[in-house]
């Protein structure tokens, strides 16, 4: 075996270590699972059934065809109830890579990270460990909560099949994979997991409201508009949101969508990497 | 024998302004325990940290079996093995896991690390805890871990950063059996930080005395303790307000007389000889002693004369840190 296959194998062998190590970590402990689709159960359960945005045309005395229209115009479909549950899978993946970041603040912490970076590890495998643990995690965390918003009454598109739901995993992946990197290079230095959890407490609700997770984007006053169209859970949420449950997909705009995600990953991954050389070690 | 460490100039400047390490110059031989003797926030962890490539220096160079730390940062990293001061084995994963995980970074396949993970765990007698969550491990166990953990690679350095801080005095002498049964079976040069005096002192083939950042003395603990060159009398009268030092510093063969409160730190030549002749004197002036004591020079004494106090224990260091550590020692 040549010396630079074997680095390659060796540096894969510790990257696959480093992020099992986080996964092993999750899947012993079912309560974290647990307590992260808590949350965005609670969301659809109350939020999503208390947002009855339909009844604001039948309590008026709309007739039902034009209020069904009205909101197929505003949300795309006929009820605002699966229209928020797609958003909650941006929910559920932005809290899972802002909280990823926390991770690497305990290996500070705890020592475990300097004894990683005195061993022959590839400092970018840190980093990307941490990352892949994140997405693989979210994914999962997104697997159910779409299987759990079905039960609660989640209409699925009529053109829908599993080609459609592994598009939304890769839409997903995208912009988890972008998240992640970012939440990680911010806490790359931190030694306190307090700045961590200020940072991840300021911007979880911002990212979510100025993106079309909860309510679409085009009827949002101009500068939010702004906003939502640099916010990468937009365009996450419409690359999801096309694929389970419109009725009709628009092509262009899905392109647009892997497009901008696609970009965001790769300038934010590679970013990391690039961070991890430089910075891990002071 | 062949020099393994070599380190020149090596100094470590934090936020432009504090001087963690400041112009280290040492060499370690193969084959030696070499320790590094000194307070909290001396900068031996700072110096260990470097030596690791865990720290880029701000100047300096140094090499490591041959590797430079700087040029040739992975050349070392494959050649030594690290014991960190904090117990870093994941809480959450058995004792299995964790070495395993410690191969998978040095890249060893999994065939080879599995007949070794074994090997190691028999010898630091975890054998019967390998399949055991560290959670439910003693502080004692827990060292024992690290160690096993911080061998895998075969290191022919290994370093050790505080190997039995927060342990008791059992334990500790438990750990240290350990540890050299290990350099025996391995046959690797040993670089250890400590702030244990009898453990430097029964360990070290040389010891270095480093204190803000600098080392102030190095050579063998006999060595040092002869260099103290005498014998140390303690003496406490009961009048404290009357001060004999002139007295006692007129007898022959006195060098030095420290005065504290109303006890007095004699440097003596001699101590068997000298200590008659001082009692003669001071009770010839109607001086009424108390306590009398004779010391052979320790490290203790070695370390007060250069360092000028004795061990303290220092804040400012990570504390957090040291906590969680002394947390998981007693559990």
């Amino acid at each position: 075996m040549t010396q630079e296959n074997h680095n390659a194998k060796s540096m894969f062998h510790g990257f696959w270590a480093l992020t099992n190590r986080d996964l092993k970590k999750w899947y012993k402990e079912p309560i974290l699972l647990f307590m992260s689709i808590i949350q965005p159960v609670l969301w659809m359960g109350l939020f999503g059934r208390a947002m009855n945005i339909g009844a604001i045309f039948t309590n008026n005395n709309v007739p039902p065809e034009i209020a069904n229209q009205l909101m197929i115009q505003t949300f795309g479909v006929g009820d605002y109830f699966s229209f928020m549950a797609v958003g909650m899978l941006s929910f559920v993946i932005v809290f899972t890579a802002m909280f990823s970041g926390m991770s690497i603040v305990w290996d500070r912490r705890l020592g475990f990270l300097n004894k990683a970076l005195s061993t022959p590890v590839a400092r970018g495998a840190i980093i990307m460990s941490k990352v892949l643990s994140a997405v693989v995690r979210s994914l999962i965390q997104a697997g159910i909560v779409i299987v759990l918003a079905w039960l609660l009454g989640m209409q699925f598109s009529s053109s829908f099949t599993v080609l459609h739901l592994l598009g939304t995993f890769a839409a997903l992946f995208l912009m988890c994979l972008g998240l992640a990197s970012l939440f990680i290079a911010i806490a790359i230095r931190s030694t306190r997991w307090e700045t961590q959890m200020a940072v991840v407490n300021l911007l979880n609700l911002p990212l979510i409201f100025t993106s079309n997770a909860l309510f679409p984007s085009n009827f949002m006053p101009d500068w939010l508009q702004t906003i939502s169209r640099i916010n990468p859970i937009t365009y996450g949420t419409d690359a999801a949101r096309q694929l389970l449950i419109l009725s009709t997909i628009d092509t262009s705009k899905l392109i647009m969508d892997f497009a901008f995600l696609g970009g965001f990953a790769l300038v934010f991954a590679t970013a990391g990497i690039i961070l991890s050389w430089k910075y891990l070690s002071k | 024998m062949e020099e393994i460490i070599q380190v020149d100039n090596l100094t470590k400047v934090f936020n432009k302004s504090l001087t963690a390490v400041d112009h280290v110059s040492f060499s370690v031989k193969e084959g030696e325990i070499f320790g590094f003797l000194g307070p909290n926030g001396a900068g031996k962890t700072t110096t260990i940290n470097m030596l690791i490539t865990v720290l880029k220096p701000t100047s300096g160079t140094a090499t490591v079996c041959g590797h430079s730390i700087q040029k040739d940062a992975n050349g070392v990293r494959n050649s030594i093995g690290v014991v960190p001061q904090e117990y870093t084995a994941d809480e959450d994963l058995t004792g299995m896991e964790n070495i395993l995980l410690c191969a998978d970074l040095y890249g060893i396949p999994r065939s080879e690390s599995k007949k070794r993970a074994q090997e190691l765990l028999e010898l630091v007698e975890l054998t019967k805890f390998a399949d055991k969550r560290v959670q439910t491990y003693s502080g004692g166990m827990r060292r024992r871990l690290e160690l096993a953990c911080g061998l895998i690679n075969r290191p022919r350095v290994l370093f050790l950063d505080e190997p039995t801080l927060g342990l008791d005095v059992q334990t500790r002498a438990a750990t240290w059996s350990y540890i050299k049964r290990l350099k025996e079976q391995y046959n690797m040069t040993i670089f250890m930080t400590t702030h244990y005096l009898e453990e430097a002192d029964n360990l070290c083939d040389r010891i270095a005395i480093i204190d803000h950042g600098k080392i102030i003395k190095l050579d063998s603990p006999d060595a040092l303790k002869e260099s103290i060159d005498g014998d140390i009398l303690t003496v406490t009268t009961k009048e404290d307000d009357n001060d004999v030092s002139g007295l006692i510093s007129k007898v022959p063969k006195v060098k030095e007389v420290k005065k504290q409160n109303s006890t007095y730190r004699v440097k003596v030549e001699k101590g068997e000889e000298t200590a008659p002749l001082i009692l003669n004197a001071l009770m010839k002036n109607g001086v009424t002693i108390t306590k009398l004591s004779l010391s052979k020079p320790t490290l203790d004494e070695v370390y007060l004369e250069y360092t000028g106090k004795t061990i303290r224990e220092e804040e400012g260091t990570d504390m957090f840190r040291q906590r969680i550590t002394l947390r998981r020692a007693r559990h």
